[in-house]
């Protein structure tokens, strides 16, 4: 097969005017849109992909026997290959349309944890992980008798490779572990983490929600057992979402969701699943979402990753150079702009999250404040919430000064004195 | 530059420089009232006596607008009946819905500087935190 994903090459510098004219959000909204590791805008050709193909096209993909059927089923496999060729799987069975990551990562739990997890054993959890890497394979846990254990990492983000060299035994069966934090930015080096994994015998499940919109990500050079990434994040509509996985393990695992599709024969006593990929998409699919992302990852390439990396990269330097410049304000994790890949989480001393956010809002700026789905970081780190700014390459320096003017403003309009 | 209606010089203030936020040794009754959405999380301390509000406290951690408020409910209601203060935590909650009227809202004193909170729909449960925790109090009696 060949692969379908490729930058485009040329001048190396991207043309923002035209970018931003892609997206109708800048026209619509006068605002400086920081929240993109929430979630990303939409360019209007993702869009009218989806609305031509409800509009002008749609029938029920697989099940009909009639050529439009016929059509959407070819359209909706392609945007499988494209989705491959994207993250370089070995093949588009292993590539399943989930909802999003988190929908994925339940899979996972659900399904590997019941097939491999048994009383005694132990999951390894990355305190750095979003929730939707940490409940599932707390329930995962619960459901077999087995223990999770999290992996710490250090104040700045990283995580040693001693601790995780201490952190891995001989009930140890399952790593999940984030590619990039979507608090510190910081990315690990999930290649290193899946050598000392399988040398143990554990399988390392990988959360790209972050990482695989920002970077090239290629599963075989990565080596991990399992990756999961959610498509609103790197600019479809919410609603698509990617599962890929080692066939063999796939192969494996009992299926998540039954239903329709998902099975090749059911009588009163017997059941047959479906081969990969249909095992795991159980019901009628979400065409349109994985035309989407095909769509967005096209669009991705026609604007260039080398080209979307230098420009995040510059977007961030200057994001995290000015958060470190402003006084009362604590960047959390490295204070090398490089190590954030767009994200920018912070405190400003004696004022809380929400009333900050509430004054960036005020600035006509839109920034995340909370604990980002990470508590538990949180309460490791020893601070009750933060606050995150995100960018991603269709933002401009303009927006960025517009954060650190109001950023600025803070302890001002919060009545302090400086 | 950000408008910011809602954070007066009588919210910061009581944000920065809270009265009542400390522990109350002489406290017959306590109630924890938390926002697990935004981690505002205080703790009501009040002294009772006869039906009297004698004194009362806070403890805890928040967003401006919670603590401040939490303080302003106190210098009200403090040396009032819980009827008194259950009916001003009444006027309280509903013209942060924007359905008290000027005079009800005049009785409240300076917590009637919260009165735009109700155009934020996200920052209305920050402000009746220290209100609503006061009348789980009475209630529960």
């Amino acid at each position: 097969m060949e692969q379908q994903f490729e930058g485009v090459r040329g001048a190396d510098t991207l043309d923002i005017a035209s970018v931003r004219e892609d997206f109708p959000f800048f026209a619509a909204q006068d605002t400086a849109y920081l929240d993109n590791s929430a979630t990303s805008l939409c360019p209007e050709c993702v869009i009218r992909t989806v609305s031509e193909h409800y509009l002008r096209e749609k029938a029920s993909p697989f099940r009909g026997l009639y050529p439009l059927s016929v059509q959407i089923t070819e359209a909706y496999e392609a945007a499988r290959e494209t989705v491959r060729g994207f993250i370089n799987a070995p093949e588009a069975a292993e590539v399943i349309f989930t909802r999003n990551a988190s929908e994925s990562l339940n899979l996972i739990a659900y399904s590997l944890g019941s097939h491999i997890l048994r009383p005694g054993d132990e999951v390894l959890v990355g305190i750095t992980e979003h929730h939707s890497n940490m409940l599932p394979w707390r329930m995962a846990a619960e459901r077999t008798g087995a223990k999770v254990r999290y992996l710490l990492c250090e104040p700045d983000g990283t995580y040693r490779e001693e601790t995780l060299r201490e952190a891995l035994n001989g009930r140890t069966k399952i790593l999940a572990i984030t590619h990039c934090s979507n608090v510190f930015g910081r990315v690990n080096d999930l290649r290193r983490f899946a050598e000392l994994c399988h040398a143990n015998g554990t399988l390392i499940v990988a959360d790209g929600a972050q990482s695989v919109p920002h970077m090239p990500v290629d599963v075989q050079e990565l080596g991990v057992d399992f990756l999961v990434f959610s498509g609103h994040k790197m600019l479809t509509p919410m609603g698509i979402g990617v599962l890929w996985g080692r066939r063999a393990l796939l192969e494996e695992m009992p299926p998540f969701l039954t239903g329709g599709e998902m099975i090749d024969a059911v009588t009163t006593d017997e059941i047959w699943w479906a081969p990969l990929p249909q095992k795991f998409e159980a019901g009628t699919v979400n065409t349109g979402g994985a035309l989407a992302l095909a769509e967005a990852i096209r669009y991705l390439g026609r604007v260039g990753f080398d080209r979307i990396q230098k420009r995040e990269a510059d977007l961030t330097r200057m994001l995290v150079e000015g958060i470190l410049d402003t006084p009362h304000v604590r960047l959390i994790g490295s204070q090398d702009p490089a190590e954030h890949h767009g994200i920018a989480a912070f405190t400003v001393e004696g004022v809380h999250p929400h009333d900050i956010s509430a004054i960036m809002s005020d600035g006509g700026v839109c920034i995340r404040a909370g604990h980002h789905c990470a508590q538990p970081l949180h309460q490791h780190l020893g601070i009750p919430s933060s606050s995150r700014a995100s960018v991603m390459f269709y933002n401009t320096e303009e927006e960025i000064g517009r954060f650190l003017t109001v950023l600025r403003s803070i302890r001002g309009a919060m009545g302090y004195a400086e | 530059m950000p408008s910011n209606t809602y954070y007066n010089e009588i919210l910061t203030e009581h944000n920065l420089h809270p009265e009542h936020k400390h522990a109350l040794p002489g406290a017959n009754t306590a109630l924890r009232g938390v926002n697990p959405s935004c981690g505002d999380d205080i703790t009501l301390q009040l002294k009772v006596e006869d039906g009297v509000i004698e004194d009362g406290a806070f403890v805890g951690d928040g967003c401006a607008i919670s603590q401040a408020s939490a303080d302003m409910m106190l210098d009200l209601i403090i040396g009032k009946p819980k009827e008194e203060a259950l009916r001003l935590a009444d006027i309280f909650i509903r013209m942060i819905k924007g359905e008290a009227s000027e005079e009800e809202i005049d009785e409240l004193e300076e917590a009637g500087a919260l009165q735009d909170i109700s155009h934020m729909p996200s920052r209305v449960k920050c402000a009746v935190l220290g209100w609503h925790t006061v009348e789980e109090i009475f209630k529960k009696k």
